[in-house]
C-alpha cells in the first residue's frame, strides 16, 4: 500500500463521503414519508387506495433503480421536470425505498396483528386505538430493524446517483483511479468509507431499538 | 412536450436484442451466484477454520460494499494485474460474485437447519461423509432456501441493469442507444421499465410455483 | 466355527461425556438370528448404547464385534471412514424421528442406498424397493414424498430403507416413541414379522407388552449399567432386582 498516495486522496474520499451521508439520509426521510403514506393507504378502507399503494409497490420493486433513476433525469424534462442530479438522485431514491419500507412496516404490523387485535377488540377498543396502543408499540422495534436494513441497503444503492454526475464516494473514486491508476487502493479506501457508514446506520439503528426494548425500560 | 411512442417499433429490434442480453447476463450470473453462494457456504461452515474466517469477511465486504463499486475495482483492478477480461465477463463475475455472497449467507443458515437426524440417518445407511453432504444435506438446504435464493436472482435481474454503465449492451444501453438517435428518453425507458417489469413478474411467478413443490422438505 | 460366533458382540463399552459416565462397562452378546430388547428409564443409556454398535456414538473403551469384525477399530480419518462406512451398510438403523430424506420420494428414499452404495442397477434397485414396500405394506407409496404419509407409513418406509440395504443386524431407536397409539400396532406388526424371519435385531423399546411378545432376550438398563437380563418371561414377569421391579411396576400402571 503506499500510504503517500493514500494521504493524498484521503481528503477527496472524505468530502465525497459526505455526500453520499447526505443522499442517504434525505433519501432516507423521503422514504420514511413514503412509506407511511404507502402503509396507510394499504390499510385504507378504500378499496382503489389499496389497490394504487399495491401496484406502486409493485412497480417500483419490479423495476431496476437505474432505470426509474434514468425516467426521472432524463425523461423528466419532456414532463417538464427538469432536475438537478441530486434533486433527482434523492428523490428516485426516496420514493423506491419508500416502497420496500413500507413492505417491511406492513409485514411488522401483520406480524402482531392477528390475536392482538382481536384482544383489543374484544375489550372494546376501536380500530384506530387499537393500532396505537396494542399494534404498533409490539411492532416498533421489528418496523425500527427493517427500516435499518433498508436505510443501508439505500446508502449503497446512492452509488448509482454517479451515473447522472452527482460527486459522491463511487464517482469521485472512479475519477481518482483513472487519475491516478491506483485501483486498489482508491476502491479499499472508497470501501471503507461506505462500511463506516452503514456501520453508523447500524449502531443508530441498534440504539433506537434498545429504546424500544421494553426489558430495558423503566416499570411503569 | 407530450409523449410520443411513435418512434419505438422502429427500434424494436434492438431493444428485444437488448432484452435478450439481459436475460442472458441473469441466468449466467445467477449460475455463478448459486455456484459460488453453495461453495462458499459449504467452505465456510466446514471448512478449516482460517478459510472459514476469510470468507466470511470476504462475504462481509461484498455485501457492506455497493455493486458498482465492486464492478469498477473488478475493471479496473484486473487490467492493472494484466488480465484482460472483456466486460461482459466482468460484469457477470462482478454480478455473480456480489449474489454470491449474500446466496452464501442465506444457504450457510439453511445448512445449519437441517435436521441433524438426516446426516445421521445417511450415515447410518455407510454414506460417506461427503456424500453425506452433497446427496442429502446440501439438496435439503437448497430447498429450504429456495424462496429467500429465488428473491435474490431476481434482485440480480434488475441490478443487470448496471452493468450498462461498463458499456454492456443490455436492455438499458440499448435503451440509450435509441436514445441518442430520437431524444426521446422517457418513452425508451419506460419502454425498458416494462419490460424488466414484465420479466420480474415471471420469475416471480416461477418461483412462487417452484417454491410449492419445494415444501416437501417442510 | 462363523456359525457359533456372535452377530453382534459388545464387550466392556464405557462411555463418557466429560465427567459425566453414560455406559459403565456393558457386555452383550447377540447370536444370529436373535431379539434382543432393551429397556430401561429415559437417560439410562439405552439408546446411546444401541447408537454405539454402529459408532453414531463413539465409545470411550471397550470392542464392538459384528460378525467377527471389530467395528470401533483403531484406524485414523480416511481408513476409518472406509472401514466403518463398510461396516454401516451391514446394519440398518431405525429412528424414533423416521429420519426419512424429505427431498426424495418414497421409492428414492429406499432406492438410494443400494444404487449409490451397492452399484445395484435402477432397475435392480426399483425391483427391490417394490417388494419391500409390499412387504411392509405400502404397494402403490413409491411415488409419494414422505411428507404426505403418516408416521406409521414413514416408520414402514424408514424399515423398508433400513431392509433395502440387505442388513445382517436391525437396529431399532424407539422405533414407535414418536408414533400415535393407533399407528403403533402398524409398526409392531412389520418388526414382528422381520422376527419371524430370523433377522437379528437390537430393539431399544418403552413398550413392555411388544418387548415380550417379540424378544429372546431382556436388558434392563438404568444408570449406564445392565441391571437385570436374562427371557421376557425371567426379566419382565419374574423379575428379581428392585430397580427393574420399580420400573415395571410404574409401567405396566400406565
Amino acid at each position: 500500500m503506499d500510504l503517500e498516495l493514500l494521504a493524498r486522496i484521503a481528503p477527496f474520499i472524505a468530502e465525497a463521503a459526505l455526500v453520499t451521508l447526505e443522499l442517504t439520509v434525505v433519501s432516507a426521510v423521503i422514504g420514511l414519508v413514503v412509506s407511511a403514506l404507502v402503509v396507510l393507504a394499504r390499510f385504507s378502507r378504500l378499496a382503489p387506495l389499496r389497490w394504487a399503494a399495491v401496484a406502486y409497490v409493485s412497480v417500483i420493486r419490479g423495476t431496476p433503480l437505474l432505470v426509474q433513476l434514468f425516467l426521472v433525469f432524463f425523461g423528466g424534462p419532456q414532463l417538464g421536470l427538469d432536475l438537478s442530479p441530486f434533486t433527482a438522485g434523492v428523490l428516485t431514491m426516496g420514493f423506491n425505498i419508500g416502497a420496500y419500507m413500507s413492505e417491511g412496516i406492513r409485514g411488522a404490523i401483520l406480524s402482531v396483528e392477528r390475536g392482538q387485535s382481536e384482544a383489543a377488540r374484544s375489550l372494546g377498543f376501536g380500530r384506530l386505538d387499537t393500532m396505537r396502543y396494542f399494534i404498533l408499540p409490539q411492532a416498533a422495534p421489528l418496523m425500527v430493524r427493517s427500516l435499518g436494513v433498508n436505510t443501508i441497503i439505500l446508502s449503497k444503492g446512492t452509488a448509482l446517483v454517479s451515473t447522472v454526475g452527482v460527486v459522491e464516494l463511487t464517482y469521485s473514486a472512479q475519477r481518482l483511479v483513472t487519475s491516478t491508476y491506483k485501483p486498489f487502493e482508491v476502491f479499499a479506501m472508497a470501501g471503507a468509507a461506505y462500511i463506516l457508514i452503514i456501520g453508523i446506520i447500524s449502531l443508530i439503528v441498534r440504539m433506537v431499538e434498545a429504546s424500544f426494548d421494553p426489558s430495558r425500560r423503566a416499570p411503569a | 412536450m407530450m409523449l410520443d411512442f411513435s418512434q419505438v417499433p422502429g427500434y424494436g429490434g434492438l431493444i428485444l436484442t437488448g432484452l435478450l442480453w439481459t436475460i442472458l447476463i441473469t441466468c449466467l450470473a445467477g449460475a455463478v451466484s448459486i455456484l459460488l453462494g453453495v461453495l462458499a457456504a459449504v467452505a465456510t461452515l466446514y471448512g478449516p477454520r482460517l478459510v472459514s474466517l476469510l470468507l466470511r469477511e470476504v462475504a462481509f465486504l461484498f455485501m457492506a460494499t455497493p455493486l458498482l463499486l465492486q464492478l469498477y475495482l473488478l475493471y479496473y483492478g484486473l487490467s492493472q494485474v494484466g488480465i484482460l477480461l472483456p466486460a461482459f465477463w466482468t460484469g457477470v463475475i462482478g454480478l455473480g460474485i456480489h449474489y454470491a455472497a449474500y446466496n452464501a449467507d442465506i444457504l450457510g443458515a439453511a445448512l445449519k437447519a437441517v435436521d441433524p437426524g438426516q446426516a445421521e440417518a445417511a450415515r447410518s445407511l455407510g454414506f460417506a461423509r461427503g456424500a453425506t453432504l452433497l446427496h442429502f444435506v446440501i439438496p435439503q438446504a437448497m430447498l429450504s432456501s429456495l424462496p429467500q435464493m429465488g428473491n435474490n436472482s431476481i434482485m440480480l435481474l434488475k441490478d443487470t441493469a448496471v452493468l450498462s454503465v461498463l458499456g454492456i449492451a443490455e436492455l438499458v444501453l440499448n435503451a440509450q442507444r435509441a436514445i441518442s438517435e430520437t431524444y426521446r428518453p422517457f418513452e425508451f425507458y419506460l419502454v425498458a421499465a416494462a419490460l424488466y417489469y414484465i420479466v420480474n413478474l415471471a420469475m416471480e411467478l416461477a418461483l412462487k410455483v417452484a417454491s410449492r413443490r419445494a415444501e416437501v422438505v417442510r | 466355527m462363523s456359525t457359533q460366533r456372535p452377530m453382534v458382540e459388545l464387550r466392556n463399552i464405557r462411555k463418557s461425556y466429560g465427567t459425566l459416565e453414560v455406559l459403565k462397562g456393558i457386555d452383550l452378546s447377540v447370536e444370529r438370528g436373535r431379539i434382543v430388547s432393551i429397556i430401561g428409564p429415559s437417560g439410562s443409556g439405552k439408546s446411546t448404547l444401541l447408537r454405539s454398535v454402529n459408532m453414531l456414538e463413539e465409545v470411550s473403551a471397550g470392542e464392538i464385534w459384528l460378525d467377527g469384525t471389530q467395528v470401533n477399530q483403531p484406524l485414523s480419518g480416511r481408513a476409518f471412514e472406509r472401514h466403518i462406512n463398510g461396516i454401516r451398510q451391514a446394519m440398518g438403523m431405525v429412528f424414533q424421528q423416521f429420519n426419512l430424506f424429505p427431498h426424495l420420494t418414497v421409492h428414492q428414499n429406499i432406492m438410494i442406498g443400494p444404487m449409490r452404495l451397492k452399484g445395484l442397477s435402477k432397475d435392480a434397485a426399483r425391483q427391490r424397493a417394490d417388494e419391500l414396500l409390499a412387504k411392509v405394506g405400502l404397494t402403490g407409496k413409491g411415488g409419494s414424498y414422505p411428507n404426505r404419509l403418516s408416521g406409521g407409513q414413514k416408520q414402514r418406509v424408514a424399515i423398508a430403507r433400513a431392509l433395502a440395504m440387505q442388513p445382517k443386524v436391525m437396529l431399532f431407536d424407539e422405533a414407535t416413541s414418536a408414533l400415535d397409539p393407533e399407528l403403533v400396532d402398524e409398526v409392531n406388526l412389520v418388526m414382528k414379522q422381520l422376527a419371524g424371519e430370523h433377522m437379528t435385531m437390537l430393539i431399544v423399546t418403552h413398550e413392555m407388552r411388544f418387548a415380550a411378545e417379540v424378544s429372546d432376550h431382556v436388558l434392563f438398563m438404568d444408570g449406564g449399567v445392565v441391571v437385570e437380563q436374562g427371557t421376557p418371561d425371567r426379566v419382565l414377569a419374574n423379575p428379581t432386582e428392585d430397580r427393574t421391579r420399580a420400573f415395571l411396576r410404574k409401567h405396566l400402571s400406565n
